[in-house]
């Protein structure tokens, strides 16, 4: 299929996709329960991107994310565990509770936050990439967005300074077509694509089907190496779509913003399935091995919503302490 | 310990070369810091000395830039973001409340964001009403944000110091009408003023006036004049809004029993109004009279040199509220040599603009 990966690469990537899609699943079921009493915004159907990701990306890599950020944490290498420690409010929490499903970090792995106002980490992460540039650091910074946010301004900001100061940053946009509820169609003029807008301001711009490995990892791994070469930014747009509703855990085909035709195409085009099929078609995985890792994921994923559930609330006693840090961290 | 005479906009630039050269980290970026002006020459000399990867102007685009800093403060620099004039810093809020002010406790307490932000404020020469704005009590409203305003060249050399080297984002406001001040300032390369305590400037037992920025220097005017009306006005520097050291304050006025909070802001929801609420509720078996805030009128400050008239307030007004409120009795008369002669839209008549 692709002489840069591995028969070992592919099976990482599909571990990668099970695990973000029996997450997403996991807390879909447990959500109505009302132990995760936060605002939780899934990625089942987006699987692809992150996943191909994680091959690419390596702890020298910085990476900032969004609201729906649970897939590009897990993605990055973060801690399961601590991620759903985090949803459900408890200490263990990769934010100690203080944060949430849309506040998730794991600096171990180089996932350095994801926030929740749309297009708010886009400059943070140019900055992280200003701070490798003056410390002459190995490794690019990556900025995962929607495209939502390539209307908010500070998106043009923040690829302009990017693009004057050649910075090594990557903007990976998945284009699911919807905020919120509003569509593509009413929020940015027809005709114009968000990387046909990106490289007027500056960035190398590719495009790739973001449900697809090999399309997602071919654009994604040549912006990663004209980024390396010292070329400056790059943005790449990777069209997809999400399976569930904007926040929360169920499919809102039936109220009316988008069609059950639309959401029944994308499905069709489900990332998992279709390379499922790739491997078992291109003989580079047996059933019997996807059937393995689907168990070991399902472990894993189970082990930690018990975890999770079991992980006691931080102390209320102390909830107005440490806003202000006493010394450099 | 050597000192020198200086002016406040050379304490800043004293502190920045010290700090740079302290340390590789912190960096300066604002627009102009290196243009031929310098920021009121207080960015004067640093791109020439520490090279244009950590000194350099910036694109016209606050909110994405104020982004950038937070990441590179993330990243282990320590960005020291300059503006020239407060109003353009409003397209910034994203950042500073919903990042730079949330990223510590947010993420449970793993990384600080050690960032300075150098904001300058004012007021006259038809700044008006969205280039005067002293909208201190906004950033002191949100919790994560240090927000200093220091008032003498000193403190101002300190106090940057301190901001600059504390992990946590710090607002540093500066009033044009200070730049130019003179005072004797610390030389030591390792001089830090702390972010969260103000200074008795002037031991009184007759009342305590709290005043901060510009006002500081209006009310030591007031002072003199008042003492020779037999007031003995206790003046305190509040330098840190956010947090604002209570022990010093409540300490004085549990004894001076009198509060005049003097505010370069508006009045509603204003710094003073946070003064005179806390000592309410903290001292109100210790005072003898209403506590009174002086603070600008809830109004855009207009342009025009004509309309301007009385519209600010100083050493007059200051020390003839004291005076009522000390004595009980009207005495414009004795303080009307404080009155503004000349221009009333500038610190001295030496000031021709444009800011």
């Amino acid at each position: 299929m692709n002489t840069q990966l591995s028969s070992l690469d592919y099976l990482a990537i599909y571990k990668m996709m099970q695990l973000i899609r029996q997450t997403e699943l996991g807390i879909a079921e447990r959500y109505p329960k009302g132990q995760m009493r936060c605002p939780t915004h899934l990625s089942v159907g987006q699987e692809c991107t992150p996943a191909v990701l994680s091959k690419l990306l390596t702890h020298q890599d910085l990476a900032v994310s969004t609201h729906r950020s649970h897939a590009h944490y897990l993605a990055k290498g973060g801690d399961l565990n601590a991620m759903l420690a985090e949803i459900y409010g408890k200490e263990t929490g990769c934010s100690k509770g203080r944060g949430g499903s849309m506040h998730l970090i794991d600096q171990s792995v180089g996932f350095k936050g994801s926030t929740a106002i749309v297009g708010n980490t886009i400059p943070i992460g140019v900055g992280l990439a200003l701070a490798k540039k003056i410390k002459q650091e190995q490794g690019i910074a990556v900025v995962f967005l929607g495209d939502g946010a390539t209307e908010e301004g500070v998106f043009y900001e923040s690829a302009n300074f990017a693009a004057v100061q050649s910075l090594p940053v990557l903007f990976v946009c998945e284009n699911n077509l919807y905020s919120v509820y509003s569509s593509l169609d009413v929020r940015q003029p027809k005709g114009r694509g968000i990387a046909e807008l990106s490289s007027s301001l500056g960035l190398a711009s590719f495009t790739a089907d973001g449900n697809n490995v090999l399309s997602s990892h071919t654009a994604l791994s040549s912006a990663i190496l004209h980024i390396k070469q010292g070329k400056g930014p790059a943005l790449v747009e990777l069209s997809t779509y999400r399976w569930l509703e904007h926040c929360g855990p169920h499919y809102d085909n039936d109220i009316g913003y988008r069609t059950e035709q639309e959401f029944l195409a994308w499905k069709d085009r489900d990332p998992i399935s279709c390379f499922e099929s790739e491997l078992l078609f291109s003989v580079l995985a047996t059933q019997t091995q996807l059937e393995e890792i689907q168990i070991q994921v399902q472990k894993q994923v189970k082990s930690a919503f018990t975890f999770a559930e079991q992980s006691p609330f931080p102390d209320y006693k102390v909830q107005d302490q440490n806003v202000f840090a006493r010394s450099g961290l | 310990m050597s000192k020198q005479v200086m002016t406040y906009a050379e304490g800043i630039n004293l502190a920045m070369h010290q700090c740079m050269t302290l340390s590789d980290d912190v960096i300066c970026y604002g627009l102009g810091v290196d243009d031929p002006k310098a920021i009121f020459g207080t960015t004067a000399g640093l791109v020439e000395k520490f090279g244009s990867s950590r000194v350099f102007d910036m694109p016209t685009a606050e909110n994405g830039m104020l982004g950038v800093g937070v990441g590179a403060a993330i990243n282990g620099l320590k960005p020291v973001m300059v503006h020239q004039r407060l109003d353009f810093f409003l397209l910034a809020m994203d950042q500073l409340v919903n990042s730079a002010a949330k990223w510590f406790y947010m993420f449970g307490e793993q990384q600080s964001v050690p960032l300075t932000i150098r904001l300058m404020l004012g007021r006259g020469w038809g700044q008006g009403p969205t280039h005067s704005q002293n909208l201190q009590a906004w950033f002191a409203h949100i919790p994560g944000l240090k927000v200093v305003m220091p008032s003498t060249p000193n403190d101002a050399k300190g106090m940057l110091a301190a901001s600059i080297f504390d992990p946590n984002p710090v607002v540093f406001i500066e009033h044009r009408w200070l730049h130019h001040q003179e005072g004797e300032v610390d030389l030591s390369i390792e001089y830090f003023e702390p972010l969260d305590k103000a200074k008795v400037i002037r031991h009184g037992d007759d009342i305590t006036i709290i005043a901060l920025s510009y006002q500081v220097v209006e009310a030591r005017r007031a002072a003199k004049a008042l003492a020779e009306n037999g007031i003995d006005a206790e003046i305190i520097d509040l330098r840190a809004i956010q947090p604002i050291d209570w022990e010093t304050v409540t300490t004085s006025i549990r004894r001076t029993g009198r509060l005049l909070a003097v505010d370069t802001g508006m009045t509603t929801c204003s710094v003073s109004s946070e003064i005179v609420s806390t000592i309410s509720e903290a001292c109100f078996d210790n005072l003898k009279c209403a506590p009174k805030r002086l603070a600008m009128k809830d109004m855009p400050e207009p342009t025009s040199y004509g309309l301007t008239r009385g519209l600010y307030h100083g050493a007059f007004e200051i020390a003839k509220l004291v005076h009522e409120m000390v004595k009980g009795k009207d005495s414009e008369q004795l303080y009307s040599e404080l009155k503004v002669n000349g221009n009333h839209d500038v610190p001295g008549d030496w000031f021709k603009g444009p800011f």
